[in-house]
């Protein structure tokens, strides 16, 4: 009973002052001086860098998308909808959050384990006494590289996913590609596309936040690097998954 | 003149300061001797503002720091250089760049700034071309000196020294220990110095404060801490296992 108190207690607090630094870091981007070196080279280190990772995500999942929408479309004559089916599942729901996921596993990690290592070798600290606040210098130009990279990547994993289906439809079931486009283009609404942008910005900013939040509360040298990057990464995703579901619901036009 | 009264820190369920009471005078050497653990590094961090203390007061030139709201208290911590434990040198910048973070002055030109940086590192003894390297290439001594001429270069009006030779082999120590009186005499600037090295207390200091179990236990010019009666002292000092004190 008492461990159940304070275990709400502490996901409370915690998730107070998330929201504040969430809020903080986002205000202290546009305050200047602006950090242009270092948000550029978050954009690329994180951005950038993630191209990889995210062109395979997004052309196998397009693919088998498409394997299985056609082989589950044809058992009632359908398959010519195979394009409408992984364009629109694809844009709206698989992009953003496996996306997200994969952000959160390659960026959340390397940002609690970044500033993690930055407190226990006191360098947070040192920040402090040359009157810097760490949430301006550390986290704000973190969450501008993420705030703009979660939602292009998005947009490319999009657009690749999209033509891994196309492709894996043309060669595997020999479906014409002409097919593909014309019913993926009949269904397919900008709204679809944008609905899983707009999630996906709120995905970079838990990313962004969580990742430097757990890195900011490291306790405990190296060990404690190691248990903030797990935390960081556990908690990034499940919050992606969850609010997933509510960002659904809520956003206009995500459900049609 | 810093006046520490009756500070009290506590985390979780353990006692670190229990009412220390301390005077740093202007321009003077005071260092802070005490075992492993008895809470010099946590003193430190309050003095700066780092730390909020449980009750006590810690008055700099008679502002109360602990009463300070946060944006007033990164302005009074620009009156400070530090010098941390590890170096706290930033990883992610060069040698060059790190002691130029500390220049606090926003109009000077990059010319000023890098004969302001050349100038703090020869004060420390080391050569100009060290500028490009980056921290994690340099020994533990060279590190620390690093600290020290990011420290100086901020111009501080107090400069604090946690533990500045330990680990270091005893001429690394003692350069450390003239640099600490160099860095003081030139410039009129208090210093504060924690350390665990005897050698280093009595040649630097002008005031020597012991901290044990949460308190100040005695303090003095060295010669009174070398011929002192406490119990407790006399065993720091000698640097003997069996005695009064606990430690933890
Ligand atoms: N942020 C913190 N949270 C919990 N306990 C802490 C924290 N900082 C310090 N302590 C505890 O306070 C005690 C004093 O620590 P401190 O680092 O001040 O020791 P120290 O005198 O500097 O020792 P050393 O000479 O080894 O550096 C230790 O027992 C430490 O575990
Ligand atoms: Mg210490």
């Amino acid at each position: 009973m008492k461990f159940i108190q304070q275990a709400l207690l502490n996901f409370a607090r915690n998730s107070g002052e998330i929201f504040a630094i969430s809020l903080k870091s986002t205000a202290f981007i546009f305050k200047p001086p602006l950090n242009f070196r270092r948000i550029i080279n978050h954009l690329y280190l994180d951005g950038i860098k993630s191209i990889p990772v995210i062109f395979l995500m997004s052309v196998f999942t397009g693919g088998v998308l498409a394997l299985q929408s056609y082989y589950a479309l044809q058992r009632f004559g359908a398959e010519v909808f195979t394009g409408s089916l992984v364009g629109v599942s694809l844009t709206k729901e698989l992009i953003p959050v496996l996306s997200g996921l994969i952000l959160a596993g390659r960026v959340s990690a390397s940002y609690s384990a970044e500033i993690g290592t930055m407190v226990v070798t006191e360098q947070v600290d040192a920040l402090f006494t040359f009157g810097i606040n760490p949430l301006k210098y550390l986290v704000s130009p973190r969450v501008a590289a993420l705030l703009v990279m979660a939602p292009l990547l998005t947009l490319f994993g999009d657009f690749m996913g999209i033509m891994g289906g196309r492709l894996v439809a043309a060669l595997v079931v020999n479906q014409n590609p002409n097919l593909y486009d014309s019913q993926l283009f009949s269904a397919l609404e900008i709204w679809d596309v944008l609905s899983g942008m707009i999630k996906s910005v709120f995905f970079g900013l838990t990313i962004a936040v969580i990742g430097s939040y757990f890195g900011l509360k490291t306790e405990g040298g190296a060990k404690g690097v190691g248990r903030a990057t797990t935390t960081a990464v556990v908690v990034a995703s499940i919050i992606i998954l969850i609010s997933d579901f509510f960002w659904t619901k809520i956003l206009p036009f995500s459900l049609r | 003149m810093i006046q520490i009264r009756d500070l009290h820190k506590s985390f979780a369920r353990k006692k670190v300061l229990a009412g220390v009471d301390l005077d740093i005078e202007p321009g003077q050497i005071t260092t802070i001797i005490g075992a492993s653990g008895s809470g010099k590094s946590v003193l430190f961090k309050h003095i700066i503002g780092l730390l909020k203390p449980d009750s006590g007061s810690i008055r700099i030139d008679g502002e109360d720091i602990t009463k300070l709201r946060e944006r007033e208290l990164y302005r009074t911590v620009l009156k400070f250089g530090m010098v941390f434990q590890g170096g706290a040198l930033f990883d992610s910048l060069t040698v060059g760049e790190n002691v130029a973070f500390g220049i606090m002055k926003p109009d000077l030109t990059a010319a000023e700034v890098s004969r302001i940086v050349s100038l703090s590192l020869d004060q420390v003894g080391l050569p100009d071309d060290i500028n490009q390297v980056m921290p994690n290439e340099l020994s533990g001594g060279m590190k620390k000196r690093v600290a020290i001429a990011r420290a100086i270069a901020k111009d501080p009006q107090i400069i604090m020294y946690d533990e500045p030779t330990t680990g270091l082999d005893p001429i690394m120590a003692d350069i450390i220990n003239n640099l600490i009186i160099k860095v003081n005499g030139s410039s009129k600037i208090t210093s504060i110095v924690i350390t665990h090295n005897m050698v280093s207390a009595y040649k630097i200091s002008d005031k020597i404060a012991v901290l044990y179990d949460g308190r100040i236990i005695e303090s003095g010019v060295p010669d009174d801490i070398k011929n002192t009666r406490n119990p407790f002292v006399r065993q720091f000092i000698e640097g003997q296992a069996d005695g009064p004190m606990q430690i933890r």
